[in-house]
């Protein structure tokens, strides 16, 4: 650190200051709605002062929504469990299916692999709504529609792509020779795939994955439209909040907050792997 | 133990060919120095050898098999690579441990065996390490020691001082040989480093362009050059490559250099007449009194003291440069005019349009005092 004088740590510090209050400034707004009731959010002025409460949480976690017009049930921890289930498993099978395509794809130039590929790329073209229809009604003949299996699935729209075109960057970026050498010492491509090849990709899959895990998790109009309510997440679960005696902003806050945990815990964690595969690039041959 | 055979490899990238029906032999036990300027082939054939990748046509025999067509990991040989190619995520011991590993070997003979060659490379006190915490030389050493320990019949050796400073490189090319020799080993060797290949090879193969130039002994290549082009390659200071026309008189065959008639030892007839190159090595001329036999003219421009040698730049009084190269300790002239002679039994006469060398394999060994 070079020297500097105190005046400009203190401007330095201020300036920081006001860039983490302009970012951090909804979600920590949406923190405190979580904790008030929905008339002292509505209250107008808004006030930074109020008499917290729980009660958004225990409505959520009870699934018992009081609300002017009496008591509503609502399956929130139940969506929130769809959402878990469903991101978890949908990257879980994109890591499956993408990672070994991603290394065929990166180390071998195949008829085709290019326009195959890019097809899949293509997925993340399409608006979600134009594939949609057609999809409704395969679903439907198929028996997949309002299925984890079927959702599973259509997730893959999304997680797939992104897994295949990022990882496959980070096999590339590996020296062919490191793993020629491997195979040279005696070893056979699926080992040299296994200990050479996924390490040394780690972060990279480890970011795909996040990433296809936030996307997965943010979801709202495949399982909006092929989803029943026992098997939403809460994407599409918090529409139960815009109840007939108003919007409740209280829980929708509480809701907002337990369902950007997850992801947001996820991210945290794999921080560290994340940088770590920034530095590891700097490792030459 | 392992010989290798080469047989009519040709491999195209796109249109371009990389190699072009090249056939090579390696013998059991034999240091083969491929040896050539970047884009030869030289790496390409390599990795043919190594099975990583495939050749479009032709036969790769090792230890008399065909292995054109097994898979890398069944070839058995040991590769060393220009960059090392070390696994980032490993620390140096399982680096090296890898061909032991593959072999199944009990962790007792995988820490022995991973140890000794540690020690004979003397990076003993590193192996806990991973690479990214090994200095550039304690690389190449580990890289060198995974392709030795598995004790590999063939061993195929990238370049591998390519990326290692001077002191160490002039070291380990003093301590391979000798390594080398003690394996047993058969060795394909590439460098672009001729004083790696003549310190290494007991033959060298000469690339350019997908093709061998030139196979033979360091001794053949540096005194019998296919061409100008290999001539110029090996040497340092380069050999002196001047325009002459030969003629002969009741002597034989004679050159003119500044009007002075040079003659020359050795069968040279056939270049009588054609335009020529004469290729004179620094070390074949030397400074001598005025008046003696073929003293030939010159003035001093610069003089570059090497320590073993030293390096004087003369100009004919045709305005052509040459180098003279002599032992430090040998008396010359350092400024002015002097005179200088040339060894007529090394010269070397090239053809002019083609740039091949023309006539007489009966050039004198100067090492050995026999005909090569």
């Amino acid at each position: 650190m070079e020297h500097t004088s105190l005046l400009e740590r203190i401007l330095r510090g201020i300036a920081l200051a006001l860039v983490v209050i302009f970012f951090m400034f909804p979600i920590v707004w949406i923190l405190m709605m979580s904790f008030q009731t929905n008339e002292t959010i509505l209250r107008i002025p808004p006030q930074l002062v109020f008499e917290p409460t729980l009660a958004n949480y225990t409505a959520l976690i009870t699934g018992k929504l009081m609300t002017a017009a009496g008591t509503l049930d609502i399956a929130f921890m139940r969506n929130l469990w769809n959402s878990v289930f469903l991101s978890v498993t949908s990257v879980a099978v994109a890591l499956l299916l993408g990672v070994p395509a991603a290394y065929a794809f990166a180390r071998h130039k195949f008829r085709g692999s290019e326009d195959i590929a890019f097809t899949l790329l293509s997925f993340r073209f399409a608006p979600a709504l134009l594939v949609l229809l057609p999809l409704t009604l395969y679903f439907q003949k198929l028996g997949l529609a309002n299925t984890y299996i079927g959702l599973i699935w259509v997730y893959q729209l999304i997680c797939l792509p992104l897994i295949l075109w990022i990882v496959r960057g980070y096999f590339e970026d590996i020296p062919a020779d490191i793993e020629y050498a491997y195979r040279i010492a005696g070893h056979s491509w699926f080992a040299t795939f296994r200990k050479i090849a996924l390490p040394l990709a780690g972060p990279g899959i480890a970011a795909a994955g996040l990433l296809a895990f936030i996307f997965a998790w943010n979801n709202f109009v495949f399982a909006l439209v092929l989803a029943s309510a026992d098997k939403q997440p809460v994407t599409v679960g918090a529409l139960a909040f815009i109840t007939s005696s108003g919007i409740q902003y209280g829980q929708i806050s509480a809701a907002i907050v337990l369902s950007i945990t997850p992801t947001l815990a996820l991210a945290l964690y794999a921080q560290r792997y994340l940088v770590e595969g920034l530095s590891l690039g700097a490792v030459k041959g | 133990m392992a010989s290798l055979e080469l047989r009519n490899i040709v491999k195209r990238y796109k249109s371009q060919t990389v190699l072009d029906n090249l056939s090579l032999t390696v013998a059991d036990g034999e240091t083969l120095v491929l040896f050539g300027p970047s884009g030869a082939g030289k790496t390409v054939l390599l990795r043919l050898v190594a099975g990583v990748i495939d050749p479009d046509e032709g036969k790769i025999l090792i230890g008399g098999e065909d292995m054109t067509d097994v898979d890398a990991e069944f070839r058995g040989v040991g590769m060393a690579f220009q960059n090392f190619a070390l696994f980032p995520h490993m620390t140096a011991f399982d680096n090296i441990a890898t061909p032991l590993q593959a072999k199944h070997s009990s962790q007792g003979t995988i820490k022995a065996g991973v140890e000794s060659v540690g020690k004979l490379l003397k990076i003993g006190h590193v192996l806990s390490h991973k690479p990214r915490a090994l200095s550039n030389g304690q690389k190449q050493r580990t890289a060198l020691a995974r392709a030795l320990v598995g004790s590999p019949p063939l061993l195929l050796l990238d370049d591998p001082l390519r990326n290692v400073d001077a002191k160490l490189r002039f070291e380990m090319r003093l301590e391979l040989p000798r390594l080398l020799a003690d394996r047993g080993a058969t060795v394909v060797y590439v460098t672009q480093d001729y004083k790696e290949a003549m310190a290494l090879g007991d033959r060298i193969a000469v690339m350019s362009q997908g093709v061998v130039k030139q196979l033979g002994t360091p001794e053949q290549i540096y005194r019998e050059p296919a061409n100008v082009e290999i001539a110029r390659l090996f040497g340092d200071p380069t050999i002196n490559l001047l325009d002459v026309k030969p003629s002969r008189d009741a002597k034989g065959v004679y050159v003119g250099l500044s009007n002075v008639q040079v003659h020359l030892a050795g069968a040279h007839e056939a270049a009588v007449g054609r335009d020529c190159v004469i290729g004179l090595r620094p070390e074949a001329l030397a400074f001598v009194d005025e008046g003696t036999s073929g003293a030939i003219p010159v003035t001093v421009e610069a003089e570059t003291p090497l320590n073993e040698k030293i390096v004087t730049l003369v100009r004919t009084v045709r305005g052509r440069e040459i180098l003279v190269s002599r032992p430090s300790g040998i008396p010359g002239q350092s400024e002015g005019r002097a005179h200088i002679a040339v060894d007529s039994k090394s010269a070397l006469l090239f053809d002019r349009a083609s740039g091949e060398r023309i006539g007489s394999k009966n050039v004198v060994n100067l090492r050995s005092g026999e005909a090569a």
